[in-house]
This record gives structure tokens, C-alpha cells and sequence, in this order.
């Protein structure tokens, strides 16, 4: 595999902004659905999550995870494509239609109203979380002993 | 022999609905949604999913709810949905160093980048019920403190740098399934990690105990262990590169184990190494150990019979769902078998009885 480009690193970011993103909230931000054809209409499955003995050796199976794919093409032929966790076809299908709408003039605004809240979001919930870790973090100290 | 094929029908039809009542219990108490089993079981439901070996919250929630808690019986439920669905393909291994994590301790340093993170953890309570819970009261809200959420080195790398721990080996791009060709012996370590990321918690609990107790002591330190959220990356061919598909919970042990050396290799460090979905340390640890337990002879190790080196003792009898199916089985319909038994028993004793009269009469 090439070294990506600018593009495909941005997409990539967006496409995995848009798979972790929470579904109900993704509907929320973007309750009407532009008209689609489908290439491949939503679809339900798994994939094989896998881990590294040692953190950094050989390759295992740990298990798998539910996920939801699609492909659709907008009216003017722009094609999006979708993997999300979980198996919401509508989420699916939201991500999908951004990843298509991205590649066209509606990219800024799509980008404002929607990508910039997702990614506000999830960075308050990671900040959060290590905020919360951080709080119990161990500050050891020595107890010091008498003079002598 | 005649015995009878029909008839039960109609009971089958009453002791389900009935199951579904005892399900429900007393109607005058509040019924469970599946977000509360999903939010307020969640290690419950961390259990089922790495057991059922599939990542689904709301999935596992439901199966819980659905088994009446009986965890064997939900992750029986995952199981049997797992197989329902097509599978994409595989990702990309999840790289625990980037690990946003929430639990971070280690047994071997005290002072190590990032620090020893507690997290969520049970550790240090006093382990008496708390009647406060029986009351509704307000949401607790965990302290906080400014954080940097850059990913934390693993510790054993520190050992790995000074080239005192036992190198790792790289293995197939694609690692052996065990959902797809049947387990056969000899299983090589990324097939043993499979079945035991997979294998129920209390056997592997227990397999690693007995390696504590001296059955294949292996003198293991949790060099670390970290739980927290790492992203699942999968290549798509449609698109021709890798992205990210989600998000997952993991529970991470590296264990570091006393290795005297053999013919070929130094003195060094030894690892054993568990994996398993969702917040688990118990099973995590568990696996470790279990795992170092089992690579005996690639270290040269000597075999002293004990169960947990014993691969195909372990493995065979680790899943829980096999094990349940072929012991409850016993419980069904044996008619015929058993007809044939008790036909045997009485032609023993009229024998038996005969050669008795025919003595006495002697």
C-alpha cells in the first residue's frame, strides 16, 4: 500500500470521525437525507478484531465486532462509501452520504455544521475520560524519617 | 424398543411461557431497559462479549436480559447470532500502545512514564455492601484533573530496550482462526490466544491459580496492565486504504517471568501476554499466566505434567459454550440408552441370581 495522500488522510479521519460517532446524534445533525442510488444498500456484519502477542509480535484473533457497511451514489454521480461499528443502518447511511457530499462544494459547509460538532464532541468526551484517569493517578512520596 | 416421539408439545409451549413471565418477575416493579443493563451491568455485559467473542454492547445487554442473567446461557445467545452474520474480513491488529487508557498499573516499577493510573477499580474498596445503593440518589461524579491525552509507552519496554526481555517473534499477516478450521493440536501461541481470549473466566481463573499454587509455577509479575479505548482499523478494498471502523473497550496483562536461560538462549525475561475484550483484568491476568504456562517447551522448559502446561487439556475444555452444550445434553431424552442399561443390569443379576441358587443347591 502507497503512502496516502493529503486527501485520502483527511477522508480517512472523517470516515473514522463518522464511524465512532454516536448515531442518534449524527440523525440529529443531519435529519434530511439528500436522494442516493445504492451500490451496496446497508448491510450488517462482522469483523475480526486482532490483537498482537506481546503488544508487538505475531498477529491473533481476539474476536469479533458487529459492523455496518454501505455504498451509495449521490444524483451527480459522487460515490460514498461506509464501514461503522455497531449495526445502525442509518448510521451507515449518514456516513456514507457525507463521505460523498465531501467530495463536492457543499464540503465547507458539511465540514461547519456537522464535522466540526462531532469532533468538539468526541474531544470533550476524551478529555474527559483523561481528566478523570488523571485524577487517580498515584503521587507517590517518601515518608521521611526522624533526624539520624 | 417403542418410545414415545410426540406428546410434549404443548408443555414445551407452557414452560416457555412461563419463562417468559418468571423473566418479567413481580409486573409491579419497574422492567429493565436494555440501555440500563448495557450502562449499570457493564461488566456483566464485558464478560458476554468477550466470551461470545463479539464486540456489541447493546447486544450483549439484551442477551443478558433475555438468559435472565445467566451469563453461559447470553453468551450462548452471542454465539449463535455470531454466526448468523457474514464477516467483512479482518482488521488491522489493534495497536495497544496507542491506548487511550483509563487503568494503568504496573507490579514490577513504581516510577514510569505516565505514571500508575487507577482508573475505575474495585481495588482498595473494603468490599462491604453498601446500603447507600439500595436508595436512589444522585449521579456520582468521578474528581478531575488537567490531563494531557497523549498515549502512554508500555513498561515493558524499558526491559525490552536494555535487551533483558526475551525478543518477540512476528507471525502470518492472517493468524489461524479457530472459528473457521476446527482447534487442532499442536495449536501454535496465536491459536492458544484465541481460545483463551474466547475461554470462560472462571476456567482460565482457575488453570492460572494452579500455576500460582505450584502445578507449572512460572513466577509471574504484571509487569502492566492497562485497560482503556483503541481505535479498530480495517484495510477497505474499496477504497484502497486502511480506516478506522470504530472504537473498542480492551483489557491488557503483560506479564514478566523468571527465565534462567537453556542451551540457546541467556538469562533473560520471559512474557506471557492476555488480551480480552472490554474492562477484565481478572481474565486478562488469568490468560497471562495462563499463556506463559503453556510455552514450556518452545523455552525448553521442563514438563512437569501439570494441567496448565497441558495445551490440549486447557484448550479442549476452555470454552464454556462447548462445555455447557456437551454437559446439558445429558439431561435430554435417553430413553433408549437407558432401556438398554437397565436391561443389562437385570440380565447381570439373574445370572448373578442363577450361579447363587445353583451353589446353594451344591
Amino acid at each position: 500500500m502507497s503512502i496516502p495522500s493529503e486527501d485520502q488522510l483527511l477522508r480517512r479521519s472523517r470516515m473514522g470521525l463518522l464511524a465512532r460517532a454516536n448515531p442518534q446524534r449524527l440523525a440529529a445533525l443531519m435529519p434530511d437525507l439528500p436522494a442516493h442510488a445504492w451500490l451496496r444498500a446497508p448491510e450488517i456484519g462482522t469483523v475480526m478484531v486482532r490483537g498482537r502477542t506481546g503488544a508487538r509480535g505475531a498477529p491473533f484473533n481476539l474476536g469479533e465486532m458487529t459492523v455496518t457497511r454501505c455504498s451509495l451514489r449521490l444524483e451527480d454521480g459522487r460515490v460514498g462509501h461506509a464501514y461503522v461499528q455497531g449495526r445502525d443502518r442509518n448510521h451507515a447511511t449518514r456516513a456514507a452520504l457525507i463521505d460523498a457530499l465531501m467530495q463536492g462544494t457543499e464540503a465547507a459547509r458539511i465540514e461547519a455544521d456537522l464535522l466540526l460538532p462531532l469532533r468538539a464532541e468526541e474531544d470533550e468526551r476524551r478529555t474527559a475520560r483523561a481528566e478523570k484517569a488523571a485524577a487517580t493517578r498515584v503521587e507517590f512520596f517518601t515518608m521521611v524519617r526522624g533526624e539520624d | 424398543m417403542y418410545v414415545a416421539t410426540k406428546g410434549g408439545e404443548r408443555a414445551i409451549e407452557a414452560a416457555h411461557q412461563w419463562l417468559a413471565e418468571a423473566r418479567r418477575g413481580d409486573p409491579a416493579v419497574p422492567e429493565l431497559s436494555i440501555a440500563q443493563i448495557r450502562e449499570q451491568m457493564t461488566l456483566a455485559v464485558n464478560r458476554v462479549m468477550a466470551e461470545g467473542s463479539l464486540y456489541d454492547p447493546d447486544l450483549a445487554a439484551l442477551a443478558i436480559k433475555q438468559a435472565r442473567g445467566d451469563l453461559i446461557e447470553a453468551i450462548f445467545l452471542i454465539r449463535a447470532y455470531r454466526t448468523t452474520l457474514p464477516r467483512f474480513g479482518g482488521a488491522l491488529p489493534v495497536e495497544t500502545d496507542e491506548m487511550a487508557v483509563t487503568r494503568r498499573i504496573s507490579a514490577t516499577f513504581k516510577d514510569v512514564p505516565g505514571g500508575q493510573v487507577l482508573g475505575p477499580t474495585f481495588d482498595y474498596t473494603h468490599r462491604l455492601l453498601d446500603f447507600a445503593l439500595m436508595a436512589d440518589g444522585d449521579a456520582p461524579q468521578a474528581a478531575r484533573k488537567p490531563a494531557e491525552t497523549q498515549p502512554v509507552p508500555h513498561i515493558l519496554q524499558l526491559l525490552d530496550r536494555d535487551g533483558l526481555m526475551e525478543p518477540l517473534t512476528q507471525g502470518e499477516a492472517t493468524p489461524p482462526d479457530l472459528t473457521r478450521e476446527p482447534l487442532e493440536m499442536p495449536a501454535d501461541r496465536p491459536l492458544r490466544l484465541q481460545a483463551l481470549a474466547r475461554g470462560d473466566e472462571g476456567f482460565v481463573l482457575s488453570m492460572a491459580y494452579s500455576t500460582q499454587r505450584g502445578y507449572g509455577r512460572t513466577h509471574a509479575f504484571v509487569g502492566e496492565l492497562r485497560i482503556g479505548t483503541c481505535a479498530v482499523e480495517m484495510e477497505i478494498p474499496e477504497l484502497g486504504f486502511a480506516v478506522e471502523i470504530g472504537e473498542i473497550e480492551l483489557t491488557e496483562c503483560e506479564t514478566v517471568n523468571q527465565f534462567t536461560g537453556s542451551k540457546t538462549e541467556p538469562a533473560q525475561f520471559t512474557r506471557g501476554y492476555g488480551l480480552v475484550m472490554g474492562q477484565s483484568e481478572r481474565k486478562a491476568i488469568s490468560m497471562s499466566l495462563v499463556d506463559r504456562a503453556l510455552r514450556w517447551d518452545e523455552l525448553g522448559e521442563e514438563n512437569t505434567g501439570a494441567p496448565a502446561q497441558d495445551a490440549e487439556f486447557v484448550l479442549y475444555h476452555c470454552d464454556n459454550i462447548q462445555a455447557t452444550g456437551f454437559l446439558e445434553h445429558i439431561k435430554l431424552p435417553h430413553y433408549v440408552d437407558f432401556q438398554s442399561e437397565l436391561e443389562l443390569i437385570r440380565k447381570l443379576r439373574r445370572d448373578a441370581g442363577a450361579e447363587t441358587c445353583k451353589e446353594a443347591a451344591e
